[in-house]
């Protein structure tokens, strides 16, 4: 029965999360993408990039309120489902949360009014520094929640007295070890996913006559967004992973799915890991390339999962199925993100011709991609924190002491209404992205109304 | 730390305070906006778009107040929020859902297509409806002393209808204020159909409270303390008879006192909500557990302490700058 429960609440808290960090992947970058189409139109003057902007600002007021609202759900869920969490290690979680509250919801959520409904009410400089405080606070929660998530992978700066954590060093707390590693993986992967989503949802216009100049800086702006970044991220993941062999090889090994320390270990490409006889059953592997990649040296030794089993039988190394497919599929779309940005970025600038150059099949291939942030965010999401089991901060509790004592057939009724509520809002939502578009297409309602430039008025201009 | 005596003293008591007036400041303003979602079935279409318009700017921040308050618990009282929410499971669920219902329908309504508007709009009014009700609930439980027993349950399913209901009249105020014609003179009519839930909520709470524990009825009632405290519910009934005047020959030309409902409405809630701490002090769960018992470490309530005295301020100032920029009478919400 108790399993039951800590079982059901953990899907439940995983399906809860998962849901709700698609839509601060979107709003983090979103944020200052649209920062950007505005400071692009108070320079130039020019419609097009208002255009973009009216765009994706209800995109992002849209994401905005379905990360909000799964937000609540969450800080919520801490007491019904894990008490525990807070009761032990409530002395650092807690300021960390009240800092993220404190300093980023409220800028968020105040002056996102005046963003989005403000532009004809407040002057113009007023208008633009909204829309950085809004974007400004998207990156603060970010970071308050980013370190909290690190510190529960690689705690320090911290004494156990009674069984509860309190802090000594929060300078230690905040920049953890892995923290400024994650920090800039996740807000990658939000600029990722939205230069994917820009790209593909203006394919998408493109592709049934929307062809505006508003689509076409949006499209451009996306893919070249995508094609700098792409490489960055795929090394501050190689960095990342670095510092999560030196503090949790544990999940190194669930990656890699190597079970026996050895050296020369071969980066093992396909492979069905089995739990029960602890080995790998086809797997296909390049040799020695995971020691190269891990320590840099083709015959260096790597710790494999079986040092994580204790004498008398515990297992305290995650379950290795989910984290080794994960952790594939995350790389594997980094790799597709990798070639078509790069290959439309190559069109885009060999053919001189803007977004006219790219053929169908990549228009196609771009629509295709829109959401592939979103997969790739959450498998690597997935990979480090089912890494992380079975600790919840790592060394210090595990999930199950965290658990509350709530009767499983509780947990799954809640849990059936979360999944019906979030199956129905996911589709909603990606209906409502694809219907603006065909409605701008149409050339309803999008930039049928454009104020004065601000270049025919110099009062209005910000500083820049 | 140790400035004003021992922190493990003050710093809790502090951080109640701080709670309290973040959930305070939420059932006022959330109140508002719930409670026009609770009225959406009593308008039509248009009317639907200016209600909507008249709170739009100002949900999120207003939603906002309660994850400060959750977060209050979370932080400065770690094992009365478990406690609490683990009691309250299920309603806090059916509160999340609806939550989540209405902050999405707000965007919903307004893009998906127009054959899809009502679907939209009957989910704004769902999630309103199952957020005040669930929230009434949990009040009721709570003021109950979370124990899950037939007669507490009874009482919080009728909590739950008066703070809808209260909600609705909250609601009511804040659209007499926010705009003008026959929608004004519709809010006028709910706003004196929804009184009543304000005044048997207060009244049912200030009943029951003392009645559920002897320490709590001598707080009220021995002497002095009644003497003093007798202006609470002397200026809550004296309150209650202005508004019913005002509402009786509401509204008046050239929209004169189209914001003393609502005002006076805030009041109430402000004095019944006072009314509530003083019977629960210093208790967080209710005759179980104190803030002093449930407080986290004092380094850690300090450091919080710190960025509250700066950031709770500049939140006042931009939540302030955001109701003048959006003040005057709900125009359509446009995104140019």
């Amino acid at each position: 029965m108790e399993l039951e429960t800590l079982l059901l609440s953990r899907i439940q808290f995983a399906a809860n999360i998962s849901f709700h960090i698609l839509f601060p992947t979107i709003t983090i970058a979103l944020g200052w993408m649209l920062l950007f189409f505005k400071l692009r139109y108070n320079r130039t003057g020019e419609k097009r990039w208002m255009e973009a902007y009216r765009f994706w600002v209800k995109i992002f007021a849209l994401s905005f309120a379905m990360g909000v609202v799964s937000g609540i759900t969450m800080s919520f869920q801490f007491g019904t489902n894990w008490p525990g969490f807070m009761e032990t290690v409530g002395n650092i979680a807690g300021p960390l949360l009240a800092y993220e509250i404190m300093t980023a919801f409220f800028l968020e959520a105040v002056f996102l009014g005046i963003m989005l409904f403000g532009f004809s009410r407040v002057p113009n400089w007023l208008h633009t520094l909204a829309t950085f405080l809004v974007a400004f606070g998207t990156l603060m929660s970010t970071f308050w929640i980013i370190v909290l998530n690190s510190w529960m992978h690689t705690p320090q700066g911290f004494e156990m007295i009674d069984g509860v954590a309190h802090a000594t060093d929060w300078s230690a707390i905040i920049f953890n070890p892995s923290m400024p590693y994650r920090f800039g993986h996740m807000v990658l992967a939000s600029f990722l996913t939205v230069s994917f989503l820009i790209a593909g949802v203006s394919a998408f216009r493109w592709l049934i006559g929307g062809r505006t100049e508003g689509v076409r800086v949006a499209m451009k702006t996306a893919i070249f967004a995508a094609a700098v970044l792409i490489p960055v991220q795929i090394l501050v993941g190689d960095f990342h992973g670095l510092n999560t062999k030196e503090y949790q090889p544990a999940k190194i090994a669930a990656m890699e799915g190597n079970w026996e320390t050895h050296s020369g270990v071969p980066l093992v490409l396909f492979a069905i890991p089995d739990e029960e006889a602890r080995e790998n059953r086809f797997e296909i592997g390049i040799p020695k390339l995971a020691s190269f990649i891990l320590t840099h040296d083709w015959n260096g030794e790597v710790k494999g999962l079986n040092e994580f089993v204790t004498e008398d039988g515990e297992v305290l190394h995650p379950r290795v199925t989910p984290v080794f497919w994960s952790f594939r599929v995350m790389v594997g779309t980094g790799l597709l993100m990798l070639l078509v940005s790069w290959t439309a970025a190559y069109m885009i600038i060999r053919r001189k011709r803007g977004i006219e150059g790219l053929p169908k099949p990549m228009l196609y291939g771009l629509v295709g991609m829109s959401f592939s942030g979103w997969l790739a965010t959450l498998a690597g999401w997935y990979t480090t924190e089912i890494g992380r089991q079975p600790w919840l901060v790592q060394g210090v509790m595990t999930t199950k002491e965290a658990v509350a004592d709530v009767p499983a057939p509780m947990v799954l009724s809640t849990l059936i209404a979360y999944l019906a509520v979030y199956a129905a809002l996911l589709a909603a939502y990606i209906f409502v992205i694809f219907y603006l578009a065909r409605k701008a297409a149409r050339g309803e309602n999008i930039g049928t109304r454009v104020a004065p430039s601000p270049a025919a008025a110099p009062k209005a201009v910000p500083a820049e | 730390m140790y400035y004003f005596g021992d922190p493990t003293i003050w710093l809790p008591f502090v951080f109640a305070a701080l709670m309290g007036a973040s959930i305070l400041i939420y059932v006022v303003l959330d109140g508002f906006d719930l409670g026009v979602g609770v009225l959406f079935p009593f308008a039509d279409d248009a009317e639907k778009d200016r209600m909507i318009a008249s709170i739009g700017p100002f949900w999120d921040a207003n939603e906002t107040w309660l994850v400060l308050a959750v977060g209050l618990l979370l932080v400065a009282f770690p094992s009365a929020h478990g406690a609490i929410l683990t009691a309250l499971y299920l309603p806090v669920a059916i509160m999340l859902i609806g939550l989540i219902l209405r902050g999405v329908a707000f965007e919903f309504r307004a893009k998906a297509p127009a054959p899809h508007k009502h679907l939209w709009n009957n989910a704004f009014f769902a999630g309103s409806l199952m957020t005040s009700l669930s929230q009434g609930f949990m009040l009721g439980m709570y003021v109950m002393g979370l124990e899950w027993t037939w007669i507490n349950f009874a009482f919080a399913m009728l909590t739950a209808v008066f703070l809808t209901v209260g909600y609705s009249f909250i609601g009511a105020t804040w659209v007499i204020h926010k705009t003008s014609d026959a929608l004004q003179i519709k809010a006028v009519a709910w706003a004196r159909g929804g009184i009543w839930g304000l005044v048997l909520g207060i009244g049912a709470i200030s009943l029951a409270t003392p009645f559920v524990s002897a320490r709590i009825f001598d707080k009220w009632f021995s002497f002095p303390e009644a003497l003093y405290l007798s202006p609470l519910p002397i200026l809550s009934a004296l309150l209650v008879l202005w508004l019913w005047a005002m509402l009786r020959k509401m509204p008046y030309a050239d929209d004169r006192r189209s914001w003393q409902p609502f005002a006076a409405a805030t009041a109430l809630w402000v004095m019944a909500f006072g009314g509530m701490a003083y019977s629960f002090y210093p208790y967080v769960v209710p005759e179980q557990i104190t803030i002093y018992e449930a407080a986290s470490a004092p380094e850690s309530l300090f450091i919080i302490l710190i960025g509250t005295c700066i950031v709770l301020p500049t939140i006042m100032g931009y939540t302030v700058l955001s109701y003048v920029i959006f003040r005057g009478k709900a125009t359509e919400l446009r995104y140019d």
